[in-house]
């Protein structure tokens, strides 16, 4: 059968066709198209890998912000309570402070208000005698001022010494 | 752009079921030999008959496109097919089983042609045939650029196009995805990587295989599709050719046996685990299977595209057979049935052949395992 009798032309063409057709297409076909591929393949493969990274260091980031976040919040309540406490002292002690002087200060009024009164009433001493002293020289002035008067007088300290 | 397509489509399956008509040659009340027609189709030819038609005269005229004939033969001689087919008379002979048959001699040039074999002719300008009808004569080597060998041109030329417009939509940075046909390439080439190569042959070393692999499956596929396409330039039934599908199983064993490593000749001349003793059975029996291998790649793709072509033709023979247009009724649904049956065939057996090339060839260069 002819048929299935290889046929010596035909083979030689085909072997001879497929063998340059094989070498033409890999150099301008197949090697351009496999680099193309392979190219775009690995960039999707990194643009895909960078995002994971990406996404790997943005959860970091945000963990790390999360946690200076709350260290912060921490150093602040710490700090907003040792203030308190500082103040808090400032003010005892100013209070404190403040007290003692209040006292100190009346304490001196108290004494200088006591020296004031006692000068005073030493000086007020020293007037009613001075007074006295005027009246009672007025008065004898006034009992001594007839002969008579001064003879009653003189009698009725004798009648007082008579009696001892 | 899918109205395009199903426009080609319809036009290609329209052109797809006429092709048998224009082949035969019947003239009125003439019985067609739907057999002779479906063989004279499968097989090559030395000129491209494109149609017959019947002139006012009742005289047969052929439209064919002449190829150029080559033979070697004391020196290399380069003429047209016309010489045979137009200008020379048919001399008729009668074969043993007593039916006539014909033969094209140009005894200028001193060649004849039977059965598209050339022969040199004897001194009386015929040819000899023995008592079982075949030629005695001597044959030059015949090189001719025949139907096969110009599909095999015209198939290689329109594939570089393609792909080579396929190639020009990755000339910028090659990172936005497919344009144009390569949004059709791509894909098929990926597949044949990932599917083919890298499962057939392993991620280390598929690389390599690649441009036999790539090149056999679009060369034998597009060749199968051309061979659908019922008129010049398509229409030759290369693929469903033994010469042809011989060539490229030869490849696929030559790829193989050089690519063989150390554990895959191993296996074939000491196989592991069977006795010393079987060894001189076992190694022709290896032996025989590196041809065994290639012998089927070869017969598959053979059988299953000429079965196509002779389901396609047989089907629109029938209305010829019967000789009433009435049976194109059915005829033409089955044919178009198996035509479009033919378009999965021509992609399945391009896979097909390429799967079992990437399967034996990474069977060669298996590591031990």
């Amino acid at each position: 059968m002819d048929l299935i009798t290889p046929d010596l032309g035909l083979v030689f063409w085909t072997g001879l066709t497929f063998i340059i057709l094989m070498f033409i297409l890999t150099k301008f076909i197949w090697k351009p198209i496999m680099a193309a591929v392979n190219n775009r393949e690995n960039n999707i493969q990194e643009a895909l890998d960078m995002a994971k990274k990406t996404k790997a260091e943005m959860e970091k980031l945000q963990t790390q912000n999360a946690n200076l976040l709350k260290e912060a919040r921490i150093e602040r309540d710490e700090m907003i309570k040792e203030a308190k406490i500082t103040s808090d002292s400032m003010i005892d002690s100013a209070k404190s402070k403040a007290q003692i002087e209040a006292d100190k200060i009346v304490e001196n009024a108290r004494v200088s208000i006591q020296a004031e009164k006692n000068a005073a009433v030493a000086e007020l001493k020293n007037q009613v005698a001075t007074i006295a002293l005027e009246i009672a020289e007025k008065i004898l002035r006034q009992e001594l001022s007839t002969d008579e008067k001064q003879k009653q007088l003189a009698e009725s300290f004798a009648k007082d010494i008579n009696l001892n | 752009m899918l109205n395009t397509t199903l426009k080609a489509f319809v036009w290609m399956v329209v052109l797809l079921l006429s092709a048998p008509v224009f082949s035969s040659s019947s003239a009125e009340g003439e019985p067609v030999d739907v057999a002779e027609m479906i063989m004279h189709h499968i097989k090559d030819a030395h000129e491209w008959h494109v149609l017959t038609y019947t002139d006012d005269n009742d005289g047969k005229q052929h439209v064919s496109v002449h190829l150029p004939i080559i033979l070697i033969d004391g020196g290399i001689k380069v003429f047209s097919s016309k010489r045979f087919y137009h200008e020379e008379e048919a001399i008729e002979i009668l074969t043993p089983e007593g039916e006539t048959d014909h033969y094209l001699v140009n005894q200028e040039l001193g060649y004849g042609i039977f059965h598209e074999e050339i022969y040199k002719l004897n001194e009386a300008g015929l040819l000899d045939f023995d008592v079982e009808g075949h030629v005695t004569n001597a044959k030059p080597y015949d090189f001719s650029i025949t139907k096969n060998v110009f599909t095999l041109f015209f198939s290689s030329l329109l594939l570089f196009v393609l792909l080579k417009a396929a190639v020009k939509s990755y000339k910028s940075d090659g990172l936005h995805p497919p344009r144009g046909i390569a949004r059709f390439v791509e894909p098929i080439v990926v597949f044949v990587r990932d599917d083919i190569a890298k499962a057939n042959i392993g991620e280390a070393k598929y690389k390599k295989f690649m441009p036999f692999l790539l090149t056999a499956f679009f060369f034998i596929w597009i060749n199968n599709m051309l061979g659908l396409i019922p008129i010049i330039p398509g229409g030759a039934n290369l693929t469903g050719n033994i010469s042809f599908t011989l060539t490229l199983a030869a490849m696929t064993m030559l790829v193989t046996v050089f690519s063989g490593n150390k554990n895959y000749w191993k296996h074939i001349f000491s196989t592991p685990g069977v006795p010393v003793a079987l060894l001189p059975i076992m190694i022709p029996v290896e032996l025989v299977g590196i041809i065994a291998k290639p012998f089927a790649l070869m017969v598959r793709l053979f059988a299953n595209i000429t079965a196509g072509h002779i389901i396609v033709l047989a089907l629109t023979g029938i209305i010829f057979t019967f000789g009433s247009v009435a049976w194109a009724g059915l005829s033409i649904p089955m044919s178009l049935f198996i035509g479009v049956l033919e378009l999965l065939v021509a992609f399945l057996q391009a896979f097909i052949f390429t799967m079992l090339s990437a399967l034996f060839i990474g069977e060669a260069v298996a590591e031990e395992h």
